[in-house]
């Protein structure tokens, strides 16, 4: 039984809408899969050994088809040991505060929050740089047995209690309260910020060049072994999206109203939550503080194909992806021999950027 | 009406709030196919009951059944597909499309049915609530009125998908017509009620009580967080409870044809202030 049939014009008109929103949405996915896959290729033949794309992409077919009879001569240690591992870092750490960004927008409903704003990475930094000050000092022992995986942790750590204490100052009775969440964010991000700021100053030379250097991010401490930490940190995040997204879209409208559409809202806020805590730690321990990312390209996917979460998420993590390996590259480069670190490129993008977002936020965001 | 057989029934249903009883020992009963209109001056608990039938907030006391189940005991994607709720103010947070924010009715509980059916119960919404024709707009550049119809149709399109699901169903509008021109006004209460037809419970918080007593079967009246009367509209509006309840001192003439009450608000000019 229909309620009010639609002339047949206006029934014409939306169906054709409703399909070229799709087919924008589609190309847009194909697309940046596409580019992604070769900036991919591009960044590992960046580097002291220039290698051309054409034998980065025979190296990586043989080695995935496991034709050993290619797998011979240095190009090959130069690809497969240190380049990959360095780009595939980048990549899931670029996909995964993109989409961090992505979600924790959606769940506050603010355009402008980010992982960085509410102090997620201000925890998670605090405990890597006690971790790096400290360490040598009372983890002498174990800092020995596990070097690799000691920052990892206690970055996913310090991410974990920021974001646990933020839920927990700002719910009452079952119910979170953004407003509180941010600004208990900018406090416990401000605390975290100091805390940082007392242990470099007593920090001895070595370590406070290690803090400086981590600080700014770099993808440079890239090894397999970081990465098989990592992945498994960030990964759930990035699988989880589809399931995310229609919640988030529901949120959109307003918590009440996400309820009354049927939507499991305190457990879509909760998931969110943790997921975005535990692949933010692991970027901020692997890759250091590399800011804007989160902010950056989410906003610029909407600008361009709205703000739908089915398609934002995903086409979030793989602009976050070539964001991060492009300004990998750029920080390569720039410099030879010597490495710009990431975030200082990444924060020269941004930060304009985000000037501009807020020179012409009327149109974007309405608030 | 089906007296005997309501899709919503609650009973001396009550909600406090740092002690203060917002709304106390309410009951009343909403059958398929009848409007019922909830009026009251401001703060007299009308949202909050609302929020209590919608199952938003949940009660300090009293029972409230939906289809013959306890509303705390219906697990979320099922109340929504039971009862589709339209609230004051929906303000978006990001610009999202008129037809997307319309399809967020059916996304969820309508996963089950074809994309060509979303697509159709979309289209049949934005027509039946007027906004097909600004279907490619940002939602944030309409006006408030726009909003409001675009609103009212992402309800529809969620009764309409929850229709598959579950056959009785509630529809909960508070103060759907407080944007509205007088055009749009009367076409959406129009609606309301060709859906109440469908067999469905309508309830609806209204504020203009000559809409009220015209569009309403039964007429519920709250003051203080009391229910003070509920009826036909006829028998339940009269001088003395619009002094006790509204404080105006204004006298009901009657409509010629179907005899309902109106009131002309032209004879509270140049009176002293009570």
């Amino acid at each position: 039984m229909t309620l009010v049939a639609p002339t047949p014009a206006m029934a014409a008109t939306l169906t054709t809408l409703i399909a070229s929103r799709r087919r924008a949405g589609l190309l847009a996915i194909a697309g940046l899969a596409l580019a992604c896959l070769l900036l991919t290729i591009v960044a590992i033949g960046q580097g002291a050994i220039p290698i051309a794309p054409g034998r980065v992409a025979e190296i990586l077919m043989a080695r995935l088809t496991g034709d050993a009879s290619l797998l011979e001569g240095r190009d090959i240690l130069v690809v497969l040991n240190i380049r990959l591992p360095r780009v595939l870092l980048g990549l899931l750490v670029g996909a995964g505060l993109a989409v961090s960004g992505a979600l924790m927008q959606g769940l506050f409903r603010n355009p402008l929050a980010d992982p960085g704003l509410v102090g997620v990475s201000s925890g998670a930094g605090l405990a890597a740089a006690a971790t790096i000050v400290l360490g040598d000092r009372f983890l002498a022992g174990t800092m020995m047995k596990l070097p690799f995986a000691a920052l990892p942790f206690g970055a996913f750590c310090g991410g974990l209690i920021t974001t646990l204490a933020l839920y927990l100052i700002a719910t009452r009775g079952g119910r979170t309260s953004v407003a509180t969440m941010l600004l208990a964010g900018v406090a416990l991000g401000a605390m975290a910020g100091a805390l940082t700021g007392l242990l470099s100053f007593v920090s001895d030379d070595r370590q406070l060049r290690d803090l400086t250097f981590w600080s700014l991010g770099s993808l440079g401490g890239a090894s397999w072994t970081k990465l098989s930490v990592v992945a498994p940190i960030i990964l759930p995040l990035l699988l989880t999206m589809p399931l995310l997204a229609r919640g988030l879209n529901g949120l959109m409208l307003g918590e009440a109203e996400a309820y009354h559409l049927g939507i499991p809202v305190q457990r879509i806020k909760a998931l969110a939550i943790l997921l975005v805590a535990l692949a933010v730690g692991a970027s901020v321990a692997s890759a250091g503080m590399v800011g804007f990312v989160g902010i950056v390209v989410p906003h610029l996917i909407r600008l361009s194909v709205g703000p739908d979460h089915r398609l934002l998420l995903p086409l979030s993590a793989l602009g976050g992806a070539m964001l991060l390996v492009g300004a990998d590259i750029v920080a390569r480069l720039i410099v030879v021999p010597a490495e710009l670190p990431i975030g200082i490129v990444t924060a020269t993008i941004g930060a304009p950027f985000f000037l501009w977002l807020l020179l012409r936020r009327t149109s974007l965001i309405d608030v | 009406m089906s007296e005997a057989n309501p899709i919503l029934s609650c009973h001396g249903v009550s909600c406090l709030t740092g002690g203060r009883r917002l709304v106390a020992d309410a009951s009343l009963e909403l059958a398929g196919g009848s409007t019922t209109i909830l009026i009251g001056p401001n703060g007299a608990g009308k949202s909050t009951l609302l929020k209590l039938l919608t199952g938003e907030i949940k009660p300090a006391g009293g029972e409230i059944r939906i289809a013959g189940e306890p509303l705390a005991a219906i697990p979320a994607w099922r109340l929504a597909c039971l009862r589709s709720v339209m609230a004051q103010h929906a303000r978006l947070a990001f610009p999202f499309s008129v037809y997307e924010v319309a399809s967020l009715g059916v996304d969820g509980i309508g996963r089950a049915l074809t994309r060509q059916r979303r697509e159709a119960i979309v289209a049949e919404s934005l027509t039946a609530a007027g906004v097909i024709d600004l279907a490619g707009r940002r939602y944030q550049t309409l006006s408030g009125g726009e909003q409001q119809r675009v609103q009212f149709a992402r309800v529809l399109c969620q009764l309409e998908a929850g229709r598959s699901i579950a056959g009785r169903q509630v529809l909960f509008l508070d103060e759907p017509i407080a944007s509205l021109d007088l055009c749009h006004q009367l076409a959406l209460l129009d609606m309301a009620r060709s859906i109440a037809a469908r067999d469905v419970a309508v309830l609806i918080v209204l504020h203009d009580l000559n809409l009220a007593v015209t569009y309403a079967d039964h007429l519920v009246v709250m003051d203080q967080g009391n229910i003070i009367a509920q009826g036909p509209p006829a028998k339940t509006l009269d001088d003395a409870l619009l002094r006790q309840v509204f404080k105006v001192d204004l006298t009901l003439s009657r409509a010629p044809a179907p005899g309902l009450p109106f009131l002309l608000p032209q004879q509270h000019r140049g009176r002293p202030a009570a």
